[in-house]
């Protein structure tokens, strides 16, 4: 049994006057631990295959399992609770909340679990170590370099000890060397036993997965492993 | 599962909203400002007015009665035919009360003089304020419940004499004799030499007016000095609040007779008490009562409509943050308190700065009416439970809002 199964799976959504298909019949299954990239141009559905992965959206045909259990089955709360739990989101647009502190943003997910207060201090300033950012605990996102929002958003999504870790195009607002950085981060985190998921346009940074995954019209059209060694 | 912390941000979210959008936050907590200063201050403003008049009506006396031409709430641009053409109520009605009501223990008229230009009152080369003057009998002390702080109140003794003497109030006292004891000394009043023989306690002042700059002679005296003036202001006392009634009934019988008031014909004159003084002041605070409500009730719907409409505002603002929440694992439930919060603490703040300037209100109405100062507790509790509840209804609408936002859409566009 794989950590995620997707079988089949479609997203349409309905403009009114016409219907559009983001995903037209996606299989695929991801292995706990490994790294996926996903590769393909714009509008392919990249985003849409992430967002359903994530369980921010539900999807219109097909089913999806993650951990073995059936995501359509579950209501709004359970999603909201896998969400917390099982997903770590990066996206490209690093989404912090502007007037929060780094480590406020970082505790945030904790916060909406119900972690005791000590316990949630301990593990957002470990993973703001773990994302080199142990001296950046109470700056706020417009007093940080773009490249420091990103780890403040990596060390969000990995506070939870999630079971996926999902990046967006990571470093699409990034220049290259600390797009570098942060690939290099969240291969890291891969190494210490995080699943790893990252959509990009750059086969550069892909080929850093186990396997890229290339997207075309809402289908897979190929998938290429990593050569052994 | 909400946590204090969810609540805490809420708070801190809200305070730094108010903190970014000053002009807009204060004019929606304006409404609410206004809503729970006027509960506040009106409440005080109301309790202050009653304990002032328990006290003033406690100081009058007890078991008095209060006879007049009209009732104390006539319309004087009202009067019929018969009402223009009464008859004062004269000594001869305060004879005829001592004579033929045994119920009644003691009577006191007040016949007030007044020449144009008012009393001139003068000892050596001071003179009184233009005080007040009247006749009165002896009785007046035990009927208007009021002592004699130096020397004595007048006697039978002195009325059979008509004796030139007086009794001051303490602010003739004060202007006469700043320096010496005023017993026995000869005073002018209207060119006339009187003896003081007393000086009365002083009253506190009863809603800014003080009541003791007066001069007081024997109703015998008073009649002889000055015949032409009949009209006067009639009191009597029961011995106990269980005979007014009776005593109501014969001085109505008794002044029916004298002022020959035929039998299927109204009375000519009025008998009231304090309970009319207390039902005229509690109508005055029914109206105060009605102003707060209206006042309160529009402010605070000005102020919920400006917290739903800022927190609407707040909503669209923050779609994306709200999104982000949502991504992160907030339910719809933890995005409907954050939301409630705000706006409840929006409203909450508009509803301490009204507490405040209800306190400062009544604060002002103790310096101008010098009314005792009274803030109860209570009032303030319900001020601030008011501007909760605004907050709580004003934020519900924007809240589910905020709870139904889509995360994809609201993460998708900047
Ligand atoms: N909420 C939506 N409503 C309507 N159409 C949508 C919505 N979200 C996505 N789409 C459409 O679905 C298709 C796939 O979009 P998606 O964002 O998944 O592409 P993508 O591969 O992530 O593209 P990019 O590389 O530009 O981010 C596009 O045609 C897009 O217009
Ligand atoms: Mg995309």
């Amino acid at each position: 049994m794989s950590l995620i199964e997707v079988e089949n799976l479609w997203k349409t959504y309905d403009m009114g006057h016409e219907q559009v298909n983001a995903l037209r019949g996606v299989d695929m299954k991801i292995e706990k631990g490994e790294y996926v990239a996903i590769m393909g141009p714009s509008g392919s559905g990249k985003s849409t295959l992430m967002n359903l992965i994530g369980c921010l959206d539900t999807p219109s045909k097909g089913t999806y399992r993650l951990n073995n259990q059936a995501v359509a089955d579950l209501n709004d709360d359970e999603l909201a609770r896998i969400r917390n739990k099982e997903i770590g989101f990066v996206f490209q647009t690093f989404n912090l909340l502007p007037r929060a502190t780094a480590l406020h943003n970082v505790e945030l997910p904790l916060i909406y679990n119900g972690t005791s207060r000590e316990l949630r201090r301990e593990s957002a300033e470990r993973a703001m170590q773990i994302v080199g950012l142990g001296d950046r605990m109470t700056h706020r996102p417009n007093e940080l370099s773009g490249g420091q929002r990103q780890r403040v958003a990596v060390a969000r999504a990995l506070v939870n000890n999630p079971s996926i870790l999902l990046a967006d195009e990571p470093t699409g607002n990034l220049d290259t060397s600390t797009g570098m950085e942060i690939m290099g981060l969240l291969a890291d985190l891969h190494r210490s036993g995080n699943t790893l998921i990252v959509v990009t346009h750059e086969y550069d940074i892909a080929k850093f997965a186990d396997r890229i995954i290339f997207l075309r019209d809402g289908q897979i059209e190929k998938e290429e492993y990593k050569q052994a060694g | 599962m909400i946590s204090t912390v969810e609540i805490k941000d809420g708070i801190l979210l809200a305070l730094d909203s108010i903190r970014s959008n000053k002009l807009r936050a204060g004019l929606t907590i304006l409404g609410v400002l206004i809503g729970v200063a006027s509960v506040i201050g009106m409440a005080s403003i109301i309790s202050g007015l009653d304990k002032m008049v328990m006290n003033e009506i406690e100081s009058m006396g007890s078991n008095v009665l209060y006879v007049t031409k009209f009732p104390p709430d006539v319309d004087y641009d009202k009067l019929t035919e018969e009402e223009r053409n009464r008859k004062p109520i004269d000594f001869e009605a305060v004879q005829a009360i001592i004579d033929f009501c045994p119920s009644i223990t003691a009577v006191a008229p007040r016949n007030y003089y007044a020449p144009p230009g008012g009393n001139v009152v003068k000892y050596k080369g001071n003179q009184a304020n233009r005080p007040g003057m009247f006749g009165t009998l002896p009785d007046y002390v035990k009927v208007e419940n009021r002592n004699v702080g130096r020397g004595r109140f007048f006697n039978e003794f002195d009325m059979e004499r008509r004796a030139m003497v007086c009794v001051i109030g303490s602010d003739v006292a004060k202007a006469l004799f700043p320096h010496e004891d005023p017993v026995e000394k000869q005073i002018r009043v209207n060119s006339r030499q009187f003896r003081v023989i007393g000086v009365m306690e002083e009253k506190e002042p009863f809603l800014g007016e003080s009541d003791n700059n007066f001069v007081i002679l024997p109703y015998a005296t008073y009649e002889k000095l000055i015949p032409w003036e009949k009209e006067l202001f009639l009191q009597a006392s029961a011995a106990s609040p269980q005979t007014m009634d009776q005593a109501k009934d014969e001085i109505t019988s008794v002044l029916r007779r004298i002022r020959g008031v035929p039998y299927h014909k109204p009375d000519n004159f009025a008998i009231w008490t304090q309970d009319n003084i207390k039902d005229a002041v509690n109508n005055i605070t029914q109206y105060i009562y009605i102003a707060m409500i209206v006042i309160s009730s529009v402010g605070l719907m000005v102020g919920g409509v400006g917290v739903m409409n800022i927190m609407l505002v707040s909503v669209t603002e923050r779609t994306r943050e709200i999104g982000i929440r949502k991504a992160i694992g907030a339910k719809k439930l933890n995005i409907l308190i954050q939301f409630l919060t705000e706006a409840t603490t929006l409203a909450c703040s508009g509803g301490v700065l009204g507490i405040f300037a209800g306190i400062l209100l009544a604060f002002l109405s103790k310096l101008i009416f010098s009314m005792p100062f009274t803030v109860s507790i209570l009032w303030m509790v319900l001020g601030f439970s008011v501007s909760v509840l605004v907050g709580l209804v004003a934020g519900i609408y924007p809240a589910y809002k905020a709870a139904r936002v889509d995360p994809i859409i609201s993460l998708r566009y900047e």
